[in-house]
């Protein structure tokens, strides 16, 4: 990715991925999601207690644009963790179920570790250093 | 706009041994949902069987396929998928 052109929404979003341990890309925020599968995605991260940042697509279309060149995955949500793309609503909604996404997220070993849960991480700090570049 | 029965027919030309099931969700004609089982899922994780079918409609989704809600399942042998059906 050492591209001449400076991609600042590009680089804006890959280190969002790189920064975050887990992070959301969805339409809305966690608070006020702006689409069911969206929200569905949050509900289950939730419930899990899983710890997250997340980031709202929808104010400049350039950030859906960039994340889907970045992931090479068309859709929205998409839920990464440790930098890798873990899937959007449907894979999250099978891991959920099964279990896997608990272990995905490395949720059980927090838990055995009795650290702490983290408080959960909304849009301000995902989203402002993408919203930032887009002026 | 594309209807149920014709994304299943694309992804059963464009996967090779692959059935679909497809059912418009809405009725809309814009979000639908598909269950597809192929062979050539095998030995991939969800995410690049997943991708399998997305590129079958490329930039139509998210534009005019707003949702394809996906299933996907690596079909254990093509004996039982024939097997399968003779007994229906």
């Amino acid at each position: 990715m050492s591209e001449n052109q400076t991609n600042p929404i590009r680089e804006a979003i890959s280190e969002a991925i790189s920064e975050h341990e887990t992070i959301l890309f969805m339409k809305g925020t966690p608070e006020a999601p702006a689409c069911g599968f969206s929200a569905r995605t949050v509900a289950m991260l939730q419930s899990l207690q899983a710890p997250f940042a997340a980031v709202d697509i929808l104010p400049d279309p350039r950030i859906r644009q960039e994340l889907s060149a970045i992931s090479n995955w068309p859709t929205i949500p998409q839920l990464f963790h440790k930098g890798e793309l873990i899937g959007g609503c449907d894979i999250v909604t099978e891991m959920y179920e099964s279990g896997e996404l608990a272990e995905a997220l490395e949720l059980e070993a927090r838990d055995a570790e009795a650290i702490e849960p983290e408080p959960i991480v909304t849009h301000s700090n995902g989203f402002t250093p993408i919203q930032n570049r887009l002026s | 706009m594309p209807s149920a029965e014709e994304i299943r027919q694309r992804i059963e030309a464009a996967i090779p041994g692959a059935r679909a099931e497809v059912e418009d969700y809405t009725g809309g004609g814009d979000h639908f949902r598909a269950t597809v089982v192929a062979a050539a899922f095998a030995g991939r994780s969800r995410i690049e069987q997943h991708k399998l079918v997305y590129d079958v409609f490329g930039a139509e989704i998210g534009g005019p396929i707003h949702a394809l809600s996906l299933k996907t399942e690596a079909a254990q042998a093509q004996a039982d998928a024939t097997s399968g059906a003779a007994n229906v």
